[in-house]
């Protein structure tokens, strides 16, 4: 036995934590875990399934149908298949724990809880489809609702929340537009799509998929869409204009009423995408502008969760004289009662299974209603201050330019560019962002082609605190600043992630890449699969 | 390869130093050569590239040399490198911490010449290299496509000189250092690329116009942007877009004749049709929609394209610079153009990557007809895929 | 002016009037007006938007969903026997647990470094996907099963160049909708009407059809729309191959179990809807859909949709990830008919991952055993009941089962009377016919309650 001493006493001072640096030292969760095929043992049950009556006789598999082997899926319980989810669920930065201003055009904007508990109310999850419509009037209604809301939001007459996402929602009025030419006769003729290179690139590709040829605008000089060259594009094969505005530049295109009157007169449509709306809400509405259709994502405006890339939902909405194409069903409402109407003739059929990604349709409902028309202006408004006010700050960080407009403001994000960093380093945009992983944060450049080189886009929303931003340019100027002092640092980041820099070449190889675990097992263990 | 004399006129404002009586009156004005440091540079990116770090994944190889890629994965590999002595290569090679092989030694005298350039870029690919890093500006890459002549080596320019009108060029020293680490890497995303070798036209010169000319192409490593990093959405610059690109030109043609100007684009777009054509010269293809591809007329000038009968004219802006007419076609001339058609009868092809690369600038246009010239210009359909077109402008 | 100037909400922290002002003026900006400079005063809205008055707090917007939701009655309140595309399984607690963690629910496209686990998960789902469906390429799922049929026709389509679509199972008239929309300007679509009988293909109607030439793809659902697993499968591998044409099968991946993967007999390229695998009904919401080949280049050329592959990094034993970079190889005919890629359903992906890892190849087995024998018992049991003819004879049905009403009442009708009992089904197919669904969560004893009901109903 050791003698007992009597503490040595301590002072507040002893006790004092030092206050928190003004850059968080980040470190990501890397469990290192394994690949789901490595863990489990035979036998190991993760749920248990009812077993058929014994008196239900079992029943006899033709063997021409009959599965030879079974699946050679894991075999673990529940807890460990619970575990290893969680773990992955930890290595990643969701909207909910990062400040998720970098991934512009994305509006990452905060997912309310409370609707998302609506959404798992069984009343929403165990609906289906094809119930009475006597039993499902509260989800009609709600759906219905929707439709007025953004009825009202855009301006138009008509809404289908039937669309999947933004891009099935571009595709749902190209769909209309084609369907329309075809019912005047004038498809033949009308063969050809007009976009902006900062639209969003599924204006393109829809209207491609949809059988049109696509005319593609530059900018002018200014980053502006040229209106020399759309003057130069229509004609009468023209069909329709589709255009995000503002743009993915944040640039806010203001002859955009001259756009569309150019495209009326050649006697074609106009639809206005708009996956930019959230800086605009209650500001100006596609009816003013004069658009036939318009588009919204309810996973970016209205708020539902990303979901690491769906499911998102998707708004379509036209005039009245594009009313008839609409998806079938519609919601209709006598008054009393809700109902589906199936009996559309002239519809484009259906988009998707059954009527739209309905929890989605619930979320976007509960954050309009949560919000009202002051909210909504506000929503807007408070995404354009923060976005000039991260603009500011983030063109003061050496080697950052922003290109095009120079002196105007820009709506609700900025696409920003590195150039002169690169220039002076040697680094690129996606060096400095994968040292942002480091700090807790991260940002998407840009679609390709790279018209703004070395690009950054950035969209705070409305939703993140000054301090956030503050933080958010801390960060980026940090990165800055090594990129100058010690680029290796930056060019071999992420240090702090889950994992380290990826060697992508065997992806690109047909003989390496290996887009399943048997795949990878066949071509780069070398093992017999069968 | 470094041509220790490039640059040295930038900041005494004496552009180029082609010519001896020039460079002597740069160092008459107080020029220093960078060319040596901005070398060494880029060299020093070769230097401790750990596997799998960055843009070179993996060791790097020779800078100049043909020692296998080292091992991936592996510790760190010492380049090997080859290259002319002192300001020629070696000084620099030695101020980035490397070890060189002298194989060429320059004349006595404390400059080197032209004669000094292309005789060690022979010397120096005689070795076998994997990569040729030049470190120079225009003239030194004209220089070396000459010492080339056509024997096949990848080559990279260090930007040093004044003049880069060349598309050979990494934007930064470093940065070219990097795409050479990459391509020695055998890094599965770097290809080679025909890329333009320009410089100053001194007959336009002494007419007292600037303007720059094509002299040929020179492959040259390309590290495309990586595309890992896609949004759901997004597309990246694929090269089945030349396919694209040949598939609108066959329709567009249909049953008829098509001159095809220089440039990589169009050669691509040539062989994608099913016809081998130069990279320098206009050859005519006639096309038949079930029939094979047939090339009528190889490197034809003027009178042979006037002599060929109507063609469809299909066209490719010079890279990063956007010359449509007038620069290194001059055999599609204003003649010639006008017997085609005009406007109508003009198939601007690029692909919509190579365009973004334009930074906005307008595509420029210069027959020497300047009626004609006012006729072209405008906003002109780009043919940039399958059904695709964009709208760019053209000016004089 | 602003009209929002006093409005302070939870989710918009920078509505404090304080905050606003001191942006402001860092900014150097007078009002928030000046940023929308650009926007002209002719298509501005001079009024505020006319909706409802805002439900700020939690307790007054939950009141007003209450009152919404309460006016639904959901299959857990009555006995359900609707299917017919969208699937009544049992959904495990693991599979919510996971796809509702706020790390999941709220991401996007991150890098596969800060996004890791989603690479990681959405993989996994790829390769347990593609041991189920017994081919090594799987996609990041599309939006559903009705596109994802949709995108294999169209790859079928560039990879042979030609233009005609066969269709020869039973197929569901808005999959037919959804599928005719989407192929249209390249594809056109027959439709080779089933055996009245059997219910099964018509072997010389689709001969006929073949001989005329031209055609990219023959395709089948396995089950059709009828709920038959057709035996002439096989067969069908075998005339779309003779004639050129690749084979698309559409499959439900639940049966996989027990029942042959299409690529077992012959189909080059499989397509479906993951809604069966641990996705909740939500009035058919929730669906996300699969396309799988072999490892070939001239198939994997064609995919429009991500692919995500295992590669390694600059650290010994460490998985990275990525998007295979297939469309950058130079095969292809790709410039035909490019797709758009966008937001999908990617977390669906990642709840069936976690769904088939449960379920392991003993659970997948016991589901697909189970289900059979209900719908055979079930189809049994209804036979028996007077005024009702279950047609099709012996072929085997997975969930999906067809009645007939031989007493004159109508689908419609009887369709009302069960609803007054408690129980959903007999969705009309057919002034007298009508689709009935069964599952694992279905019980001998809730198949006799249906039947007797039936009795009581039908007459």
């Amino acid at each position: 036995m050791t003698a007992h001493h009597a503490p040595a006493p301590v002072s507040p001072e002893d006790a004092r934590i030092a206050p928190k640096p003004r850059l968080r030292r980040f470190q990501q969760a890397s469990w290192d875990e394994k690949l789901i095929f490595e863990l489990g043992s035979p036998g190991e049950r993760g749920v248990l399934v009812p077993a058929p009556d014994p008196a239900i006789a079992p029943v006899e598999i033709p063997p021409a149908l009959r599965r030879a082997e079974p699946p050679a899926l894991p075999e673990m319980s529940q807890q460990q298949v619970l575990r290893h989810y969680l773990r992955l669920s930890q290595e990643n930065l969701g909207a909910d724990l990062n400040i998720d201003v970098g991934q512009g055009t994305c509006t990452m904007k905060y997912s309310p809880k409370v609707n998302d508990q609506f959404v798992r109310d069984p009343r929403i999850a165990a609906l289906h489809p094809l119930q009475d419509e006597d039993t499902v009037q509260g989800v009609l209604g709600i759906i219905h609702s929707l439709e007025l809301l953004l009825k009202e939001i855009s301006g138009m007459d008509r809404v289908s929340l039937q669309p999947a996402a933004g891009s099935a929602a571009i595709y749902t009025n190209v769909a209309m537009i084609r369907a329309y030419f075809a019912a005047r006769g004038e498809l033949e003729q009308r063969d050809e799509v007009i976009t902006t290179i900062f639209s969003h690139p599924s204006n393109a590709a829809c209207a491609k998929t949809a059988g049109f040829k696509v005319i593609t605008l530059h900018p002018d000089a200014d980053g502006y869409p040229d209106i020399e060259a759309l003057k130069a594009a229509v004609g009468p094969r023209t069909a329709a204009l589709l255009i995000t505005n503002p743009e993915d530049t944040g640039i806010y295109n203001p002859r955009i009423e001259e756009f569309v009157r150019i495209v009326h007169e050649a006697g074609g449509l106009c639809s206005y995408d708009q996956a930019n709306a959230n800086g605009i809400l209650g500001i100006t509405r596609a009816r003013e502008a004069g658009f036939d259709l318009c588009h919204f994502n309810l996973h970016k405006t209205f708020s539902t969760p990303h979901a690491c890339g769906g499911p998102a939902a998707g708004a379509s909405a036209v005039t009245e004289e594009l009313a008839p194409y609409l998806p079938r069903p519609t919601v209709e409402f006598d008054g009393e009662r809700y109902r589906l109407d199936d009996d559309r003739p002239e519809s484009i059929g259906k988009m998707r299974p059954f009527y739209g990604v309905v929890p989605n349709l619930v979320r976007a409902y509960a954050w309009i209603m949560s919000l009202g028309a002051e909210g909504l202006r506000s929503a807007a408004e408070t995404a354009v201050l923060n976005n000039n006010y991260l603009l500011h700050k983030v063109r003061r960080i050496p080697g950052v330019s922003v290109p095009y407009a120079q002196g105007r403001p820009r709506v609700e994000q900025v696409r920003y560019s590195w150039q002169k960093l690169h220039e002076d380093t040697g680094l690129h945009s996606e060096d400095i962002g994968l040292r942002a992983a480091d700090f807790g944060t991260h940002y998407w450049t840009s679609h390709h082609p790279y018209l703004v080189p070395e690009p950054m886009t950035l969209e705070p929303t409305e939703s993140y605190t000054r301090a956030d931003l503050d933080e958010y340019v801390a960060i980026l100027t940090e990165i800055a600043r090594e990129a100058y002092e010690s680029p290796e640092t930056v060019r071999t980041a992420p240090h702090r992630s889950t994992i380290h820099r990826i060697r992508p070449e065997t992806l690109e190889d047909p003989a390496t890449w290996a887009v399943s675990w048997r795949a990878y097992r066949r071509k780069i263990l070398g093992e017999a699969t069968r | 390869m470094v041509n220790p004399v490039a640059g040295l006129g930038g900041r005494v404002g004496l552009g180029g130093t082609d010519g001896r009586e020039r460079r002597h009156r740069a160092l008459a004005l107080g020029a220093r050569a960078l060319a040596g440091e901005r070398a060494a540079a880029a060299l020093r990116e070769l230097r401790e590239l750990r596997a799998g770090s960055g843009v070179g994944a993996g060791a790097g190889a020779g800078a100049g040399a043909g020692a296998g890629a080292g091992a991936l994965g592996g510790a760190v590999a010492e380049p090997e490198v080859v290259t002319a002595a002192g300001a020629m290569g070696a000084d620099s090679v030695a101020a980035a911490g490397l070890t060189a092989r002298v194989v060429y030694v320059p004349g006595a005298g404390d400059e080197t010449s032209a004669e000094d350039t292309l005789a060690a870029v022979r010397a120096v690919v005689a070795e076998g290299v994997d990569l040729l890093l030049l470190a120079g500006g225009d003239g030194t890459a004209r220089d070396v496509l000459t010492a080339l002549d056509g024997v096949h080596c990848p080559v990279l320019g260090v930007p040093t000189g004044v003049k880069m009108h060349s598309a050979v060029f990494g934007v930064s020293p470093r940065a070219a250092g990097q795409v050479a680490a990459a391509w020695l890497a055998r890094s599965g995303s770097v290809r080679l690329r025909d890329a333009e070798v320009m410089d100053r036209d001194e007959d336009e010169l002494r007419a007292g116009r600037v303007a720059s000319r094509l002299y040929g192409w020179l492959p040259v490593p390309d590290v495309p942007v990586r595309v890992q990093q896609r949004k759901t959405g997004s597309t990246a610059g694929a090269p089945e877009a030349v396919g694209g690109i040949a598939a609108e030109v066959a329709e567009r043609v249909g049953d008829g004749l098509l001159a095809l100007g220089p440039g990589s684009t169009t050669r691509a777009v040539a062989a994608a049709l099913g016809a081998d054509v130069s990279l320098t010269g206009v050859d005519v293809l006639a096309l038949r929609p079930g029939h094979p591809t047939e090339v009528v007329l190889r490197d034809g000038g003027e009178d042979a394209l006037l002599a060929a009968g109507p063609c469809w004219i299909g066209l490719s802006p010079i890279g990063g610079q956007g010359f449509l007419l007038g620069r290194g076609n001059q055999q599609i001339s204003p003649r010639v153009l006008r017997a085609a058609g005009g406007r109508e009868r003009l198939l601007v092809l690029c692909t919509e990557q190579k365009l973004a690369s334009l930074g906005g600038r307008p595509l420029l246009l210069d027959t020497g007809d300047e009626a004609l010239d006012a006729e072209l210009a405008g906003h002109l359909p780009v043919i940039t895929g399958r059904r695709r077109t964009s709208l760019y402008r053209l000016t004089t | 002016m602003t009209s929002s100037e006093n409005f302070v909400h939870p989710y918009i922290p920078n509505s404090v009037p304080s905050v606003r002002q001191a942006m402001l003026e860092e900014i150097g900006a007078a009002s928030i007006e000046d940023f929308y400079a650009d926007i002209p005063a002719g298509i501005r809205l001079h009024r505020p938007l006319d909706l409802p008055a805002a439900l700020r707090s939690e307790v007054e917007l939950t009141r007003h969903m209450e009152e919404l939701l309460a006016r639904n009655t959901s299959t857990r309140q009555v006995l359900s026997f609707l299917g017919s595309g969208c699937y009544p399984h049992h959904v495990p607690a693991v599979v919510d647990e996971v796809v509702n963690r706020s790390e999941f629910l709220t991401a996007y496209a991150g890098e596969p470094y800060e996004d890791h686990g989603r690479f990681q998960a959405l993989w996994e789902y790829q390769s347990m996907m593609a041991e189920l469906l017994d081919v090594e390429v799987v996609n990041v799922p599309v939006y559903d099963g009705f596109q994802a049929a949709g995108t294999a026709l169209r790859m079928a389509g560039r990879v042979t160049g030609r233009r005609r679509v066969l269709v020869a199972t039973a197929i569901d008239a808005d999959k037919l909708s959804r599928i005719r929309d989407y192929v249209r300007p390249d594809h056109d679509i027959t439709v080779v009407p089933v055996d009245p009988e059997t219910g099964s293909a018509d072997l010389d109607a689709l001969h006929r059809e073949l001989a005329a030439g031209d055609t990219a793809a023959v395709y089948a659902d396995a089950p059709s729309a009828l709920g038959i697993v057709d035996s002439a499968l096989p067969r069908l591998a075998e005339l779309a191959h003779d004639a050129g044409a690749l084979y698309v099968v559409g499959c439900n991946p639940l049966t996989l179990g027990v029942l042959a993967p299409p690529s077992a007999y012959g189909a080059d390229i499989a397509c479906g809807d993951i809604q069966p695998l641990g996705i909740h009904q939500s009035f058919g919401g929730g669906n996300a859909g699969f396309i799988a080949t072999r490892d070939e280049e001239r198939l994997v050329a064609e995919y429009p949709s991500r692919l995500f592959g295992l590669a390694p990094t600059s650290v010994e034993g460490e998985y990275g990830f990525g998007d295979v970079a297939h469309e950058r190889t130079s095969f292809a005919l790709r410039e035909e008919g490019k797709e758009w890629v966008g937001t999908a359903a990617a977390l669906h992906g990642i709840g069936a991952g976690v769904y088939l890892a449960l379920m392991g190849p003993q659970g997948m087995r016991e589901i697909g055993d189970t289900i059979l024998a209900h719908t055979a018992y079930a189809r049994q049991r209804l036979a028996q009941v007077p005024g009702i003819e279950v047609p099709y004879g012996d072929a085997l049905h997975f969930a999906d089962f067809t009645v007939r009403y031989t007493g004159g009442r109508t689908a419609a009708e009887i369709r009302a009377d069960l609803k007054e009992r408690g129980i959903y089904g007999s969705v009309p197919t057919g002034e007298h016919e009508a689709a009935f669904c069964v599952t694992e969560v279905h019980s001998k004893a809730d198949i006799d309650r249906l039947a007797a009901a039936l009795e009581e109903i039908v007459k």
